[in-house]
């Protein structure tokens, strides 16, 4: 699959924004005073409009975007819209309570943060749900983009929270999730390394039907140039650097931040630190979301002679 | 609504026959000319006389070869357009509606109008009948010519699919496979129509005709080739004359 920018940015920018909305909401220890009740939500809520936005460049008509909310019945990507309005729209109003009262309100924060991470979920739905890619048809999709999701969100939550002190335990803490969310992802990519389109019995020969007479193979494409589909779905100059790729995101978003939380979980420091070690994690996330479409291989390759042509 | 209709009153569609069909491409320009200039916005190009030419085709042909394991290599022509699928999983991922199947003949649309262009549908369907507009940025796709099927403003005997008015070869039927006596059922029953990519679940309404079977050369007869009864007559005294010259 292509590898969009805007839909890479969308996933990795709202994941990060919709994590931290999450922890906030959760009461995850955060600094007092007027400053932070309005400049820490207006960071995660930044960090997910962000993201909203740039998925809109992705669109052929984005003056329309307002209709994609219809349709929540039946697709996710409705479904994704409309949480994510309900989510900003809750995490309004617990933001201005929490700048009015000084209080953060756990009765207005646990609905908030059960929406956001059920943004997060729909967001993920909308590549699960696709049959036509069976990397991504599978439960650990949606794991994947929750786990990385609340990681983001817990280690700039504590990252913040280490301006005015902070608690040295959440770099444990950090440390883990960080495991825990990366032990996550080479499960998906240990299945994905299965989950070709022959894992599903998907091939040329069931595509054309011909496989009662024999074996299948491309002759020629319709057109000699290049076309939607193939640029869309048969995309495949992404693929050429996976193994190189995936050790970058390996150092940038597990490695680096490891090493960073450990060092100070080991030297009792700052948890302000935790703000890099986010850092890194992002960055390493650009990465994997790249591989995530690059590596995709969509069914109807298998009528452009198949997904390594 | 892009919710899926229970069912259709009717199931428009192809039957496309591989065994007839050329590959000459007709399908394709008729097809283009028709949907350029009827429902919708116009089928786009970009730099269509420039050294990259690409554009919204809603019909294409894919030429393949399948060769069996004990006879030689053969060609098939395989023209591909939307199957108006039973289960269409290009429309319920629509987010805003404009992807719909109708209930009473089974045709799926974009309500142009309303497509955002995400192009979620496109990657929903298994088999490429969905390409985005490059100059409208909507998602285009197959018809079944719903302006012409319907059309009483033109000839009885144009109210059928551009692809299938044009064909020269009689490779494409249109019909509706709900009746078992319609034109495309019995095609379907008598070749054995299939379905393409049938794991995929979409239940696609279009039938494909296999290929029948190639006379194959009797090889039992070619091997005993070289033990022939000598030729008599004219090329029978022709031979041995030649014989004779060394």
């Amino acid at each position: 699959m292509h590898p969009a920018v805007s839909v890479i940015f969308f996933t990795v920018m709202s994941g990060a924004g919709f994590g931290l909305i999450a922890l906030i909401g959760l009461g995850a220890p955060l600094p007092g005073g007027l400053a932070a009740a309005f400049l820490i939500p207006a960071l995660a809520g930044g960090l997910a409009i962000a993201g909203l936005v740039s998925s809109t460049f992705h669109l052929g008509h984005p003056e329309r975007a307002w209709r994609a909310l219809s349709q929540w019945r039946s697709s996710w990507l409705s479904r994704e819209g409309v949480s994510a309005i309900v989510t900003l729209v809750l995490f309004g109003f617990y933001t201005l309570l929490w700048m009015v009262s000084g209080e953060r309100s756990l009765l207005l924060g646990v609905p908030v943060a059960a929406c956001a991470v059920l943004t997060v979920y729909t967001t993920a739905m909308i590549y699960a749900q696709l049959r036509t890619v069976p990397r991504w048809h599978t439960g650990l999709t949606p794991a994947c983009y929750l786990v990385f999701s609340l990681t983001c969100g817990f280690l700039l939550a504590a990252g913040l929270n280490g301006l005015t002190g902070g608690e040295p335990g959440a770099a444990g803490f950090a440390f883990f999730a960080i495991l825990i969310a990366w032990a996550v992802k080479v499960a998906w990519w240990t299945r994905a390394a299965r989950a070709g389109l022959a894992s599903t019995g998907s091939t040329m020969e069931t595509a054309t039907g011909l496989g009662a007479i024999g074996k299948v193979r491309l002759l020629e494409r319709p057109h000699t140039g290049e076309n939607y589909l193939t640029r869309e779905m048969v995309h495949v100059i992404g693929r050429k650097h996976a193994a190189k790729l995936r050790s970058i995101a390996l150092l940038l978003g597990a490695v680096l931040p490891l090493v960073i939380t450990l060092a100070i979980w080991f030297f009792a420091a700052s948890t302000i630190w935790l703000i890099p070690a986010f850092v890194a994690l992002m960055a390493g996330l650009f990465v994997e979301r790249w591989l995530f479409f690059a590596e995709a291989e969509h069914a109807v390759s298998l009528y452009y002679g198949g997904p390594g042509a | 609504m892009t919710s899926l209709p229970p069912a259709t009153e009717k199931a428009l569609g192809l039957v496309i026959d591989l065994d007839t069909c050329v590959g000459c491409h007709a399908c394709v320009v008729n097809c283009k000319e028709w949907n350029t200039g009827g429902y919708g916005a116009p089928l786009g190009d970009l730099d269509p006389y420039g050294d990259e030419p690409v554009g919204s085709f809603l019909n294409r042909i894919h030429t393949f070869e399948v060769s069996p394991d004990d006879a030689p290599a053969s060609i098939v022509h395989f023209p591909k357009s939307c199957l108006h699928c039973a289960d269409a999983p290009c429309v319920t991922v629509c987010p805003t509606g404009a992807s719909y199947k109708r209930s009473e003949d089974g045709i799926v649309l974009v309500d142009e109008s309303m497509c955002i262009g995400c192009g979620l549908c496109a990657w929903a369907c298994p088999y490429g009948a969905r390409e985005m507009d490059p100059v409208e940025n909507v998602m285009k796709k197959c018809t079944l010519c719903v302006d012409r099927i319907y059309n009483e403003n033109i000839p009885k005997e144009d109210r059928e699919p551009a692809c299938v008015r044009t064909c020269p070869a009689g490779a494409r039927h249109f019909g509706d496979f709900s009746d078992p006596a319609s034109n495309v059922s019995r095609l379907v029953a008598e070749r054995g129509g299939m379905d393409l990519m049938p794991e995929m679940g979409t239940a696609p309404v279009n039938k494909y005709l296999p290929p029948r079977p190639k006379t194959r050369p009797d090889t039992a007869a070619a091997s005993t080739s070289a033990n022939e009864p000598a030729p008599e007559g004219f090329l029978g005294w022709l031979d041995r004359a030649l014989e004779r010259l060394g």
